[in-house]
């Protein structure tokens, strides 16, 4: 496993783009969040935090391309020739992507916070915290969906289709019943719960009951990652 | 001595490398690869069946007090076929042929600015039947309406307009108003065709339902209710052949109206004489909501789309594809207009079959779908086509530029869905929603748009109600300067780069 995480750490640290995306993460975040800052909303932390919505489409990338890069090149079978044990490269792959994200999260969250001049206490650290971890688990469900569709464009077209579009078909639905429940299920929506602080008793889940929903799509998309590339020829 | 040696001439006749060769060679190389042709179907299933899901996950509990089926829930039809308020406090005579009727309007007490009070000429008391009334509204002054949709100002004045005058000549009714009862202002002509030769004219007076409306992260909650109006009509003067005596009416069923009458007239009034406009948390569907898949199939389309370029870049098929065209800009044209004809038909396919599908879906259910004429059906589904096309030239040129396919489609597909999520159904307040809908990519959205703002109605007009901040043509073309700008980019960057 140590071997393993190695060459993963190895790849993505002497990939040309990685430095860029996680720059990226930060900038996408951190502008976006002072942008909706100054535009102001009802739910100051959730106004200052927003730029997640952006910075998560970049931690997208930056996961879908650990896996569709190495398919789009070959270089998947070099990898599973040096690590056949192909649990151990995805849990490899997670780790360096998932650790990745979370340090460039960090700095993105605490640079949004800074921007939008919110004081880290309470609610608003429970959201900061949340949101770190929100970018986290968005990346292993990226991991998850493009060892599944292996094609690096499709599968971003996967992961932000579901991300994106559960809030536009939800605003539509007309049912407030099932417009919760729309909300309870959508990665985006239920995993941002954890940003509420203001009428935290309104919001269609609890906060860390949120983030709890978008764990289990990123362990469900890891799963079936996971086997369909112990079952697949690469 | 040297001999000369005649240099190696293939017997081949040389190919052409017309523009059309090159959209042949590239509308081949598309049908060929089979994803991208599976990724198009997809984008078509996904629209539909994705609008499927939000009627599909509602459903409509509806009966009237008398256990009556959704009878509420329909409003009338005007002369046009629009959905329309038509409720009001109506004190009216039959008038046969031609005539006219003066009154003053000493008071109007209700405090909603678009509370109405005046004279109304109407062929009979049918809820949504054709009129002309001119008016005093709370507070936007003298106005001439008819049929529902039709609205003209009054003349600005500083002493307020109090009496008001509305005579019929055949088809023709024209509305005065004037301040003193002696110097008359025309208001309005209008032409009501096929009025029969008896109407119902008289006074009417209407207050529409009071509106506040809160937004909080992924929706809004609306207050407010009905309200009433109060106006004092002395001095009614009538000419022409009026029948009978003055009646009270409560038109569409208001009954908190009521009329007194000593020498003058007071009158109650609730309800509206106006277009329905539809908004979040309305039980009726408006056509646009049929077509929610649409972003859906729009990600499917985009990734297709930069695949188209990005594709060749992977597999190396770019220098083969550049050995044989040479000229870069032709090159670039010729994918641009094949993929833009393949995602245009795309969209028209998609949103055709979304339209009458869902609506079955939604009409099975059991909600009322808001009539739109067959004009504004045709300019929803080519706009689809549209959007498609336009946006799938902005995947290609920026596919072209960025060379890889997963960075494309996120820059994509974050310019133009992001900022609609964003707008709709996120934490901004109105104004910058307007402003991200305006300034992005997501602009193009606007050709869904299928109901107008009318200026007579207050109502909320947010994305998030379905009411963009540009026209439908102006939505498109700020989307398509986007693609215009990426597509110069890209041929300036793939003329000086290797490939």
């Amino acid at each position: 496993m140590r071997v393993a995480l190695h060459a993963e750490w190895t790849k993505q640290r002497t990939v040309a783009g990685t430095a860029w995306l996680l720059l990226g993460i930060v900038v996408c975040t951190v502008g976006m969040s002072a942008l909706a800052a100054t535009a102001g909303g009802p739910d100051p932390a959730k106004v200052g935090l927003a730029g997640v919505v952006l910075g998560q489409a970049v931690v997208a990338v930056l996961a879908v391309g650990s896996v569709g890069g190495e398919y789009g090149t070959g270089m998947i079978r070099v990898t599973l020739a040096a690590v056949p044990r192909r649990w151990v490269v995805l849990c490899a792959k997670g780790t360096v992507v998932a650790g990745l994200t979370l340090a460039a999260g960090t700095l993105a969250v605490l640079g949004s916070v800074a921007a939008a001049g919110l004081s880290l206490d309470g609610p608003v650290l429970r959201a900061a915290v949340g949101s770190v971890l929100y970018l986290g688990l968005v990346a292993l469900l990226s991991l998850g969906v493009a060892v599944l569709v292996r094609d690096a464009a499709s599968a971003i077209g996967v992961v932000l289709g579901l991300l994106y579009l559960f809030p536009i078909v939800a605003a539509l639905v007309s049912d407030p019943d099932w417009f919760r429940r729309l909300q309870q299920i959508a990665p985006m929506t239920a995993g941002l719960a954890v940003q509420a602080t203001v009428d935290v008793a309104s919001q269609p889940l609890a906060p860390w009951a949120g983030l709890g929903v978008l764990a289990a799509w990123a362990a469900g998309a890891l799963l079936v990652g996971g086997t369909a590339l112990r079952l697949r020829d690469a | 001595m040297t001999a000369t040696v005649t240099p190696y001439r293939s017997a081949l006749t040389p190919g052409r490398d017309g523009f059309a060769g090159l959209v042949r060679a590239e509308w081949t190389k598309f049908r060929t690869v089979r994803g991208w042709v599976v990724g198009m179907l997809v984008a078509v299933a996904v629209t539909v069946l994705v609008g499927m899901l939000g009627p599909a996950g509602s459903h409509v509990v509806c009966s009237g007090p008398n256990g009556e089926k959704c009878g509420s829930n329909r409003p009338p039809a005007g002369p046009d076929g629009t959905a329309v308020h038509d409720s009001f406090y109506f004190v009216h005579r039959p008038l046969a042929g031609d005539g006219g009727i003066t009154v003053r309007v000493s008071a109007l007490a209700g405090a909603e600015p678009w509370a109405k009070a005046g004279v109304l000429v109407k062929d009979g008391t049918k809820p949504g039947a054709p009129y002309a009334a001119v008016m005093v509204t709370g507070g936007h002054g003298v106005r001439m309406q008819h049929n529902f949709t039709a609205d003209t100002a009054g003349p600005a004045s500083s002493a307020p307009f109090q009496w008001l005058r509305l005579t019929r000549a055949g088809d023709t009714l024209t509305g005065y108003a004037s301040v003193d009862g002696e110097r008359w202002t025309t208001v309005a002509v209008v032409d009501l065709a096929g009025l029969p030769s008896t109407v119902q004219a008289g006074l009417f007076v209407t207050s529409p339902a009071h509106v506040e409306t809160n937004r909080t992260f992924g929706g809004a909650s609306g207050s407010g209710g009905p309200t009433t109006a109060t106006a004092t009509f002395d001095r009614v003067g009538v000419d022409g052949s009026w029948r009978g005596g003055w009646t009270g009416t409560a038109i569409g069923g208001e009954d908190r109206g009521s009329f007194s009458s000593d020498g003058g007239f007071t009158v109650r009034g609730s309800g509206d004489i106006a277009p329905v406009v539809p908004g979040q948390g309305e039980i009726g569907k408006r056509i646009e909501d049929s077509l929610v898949g649409v972003f859906a199939g729009l990600i499917a389309v985009l990734v297709v789309a930069t695949m188209f370029v990005t594709g060749e870049y992977r597999r190396g098929l770019i220098r083969t594809t550049l050995t044989a065209a040479p000229r870069r800009g032709r090159l670039l044209a010729a994918k641009a207009v094949v993929i833009g004809s393949v995602a245009f038909v795309t969209g028209v396919v998609a949103a055709a079959l979304s339209v009458p599908l869902v609506g079955m879906v939604e009409r099975g259910v059991g909600f009322f779908v808001y009539p739109v004429s067959a004009w504004t059906e045709l300019r929803l589904i080519a706009g689809t086509g549209l959007l498609f096309a336009v946006a799938a030239v902005l995947a290609l040129a920026v596919g072209a530029l960025l060379r890889r396919g997963a960075g494309t489609v996120t820059a994509v597909v974050v310019a133009v869905v992001l900022p609609y999520l964003v707008a709709v159904a996120s934490v901004l307040a109105e104004g910058p929603a307007d402003w991200l809908l305006r300034l992005t990519p997501a602009a193009g959205f606007a050709v869904q748009q299928s109901m107008p703002e009318y200026e007579q109605v207050a109502a909320s007009y947010t994305p998030a109600d379905g009411y963009f901040p540009l026209s439908p043509l102006g939505g498109l073309v700020v989307t398509g300067v986007y693609t215009a700008v990426a597509l110069t980019l890209a041929v300036v960057t793939l003329r000086r780069r290797d490939a």
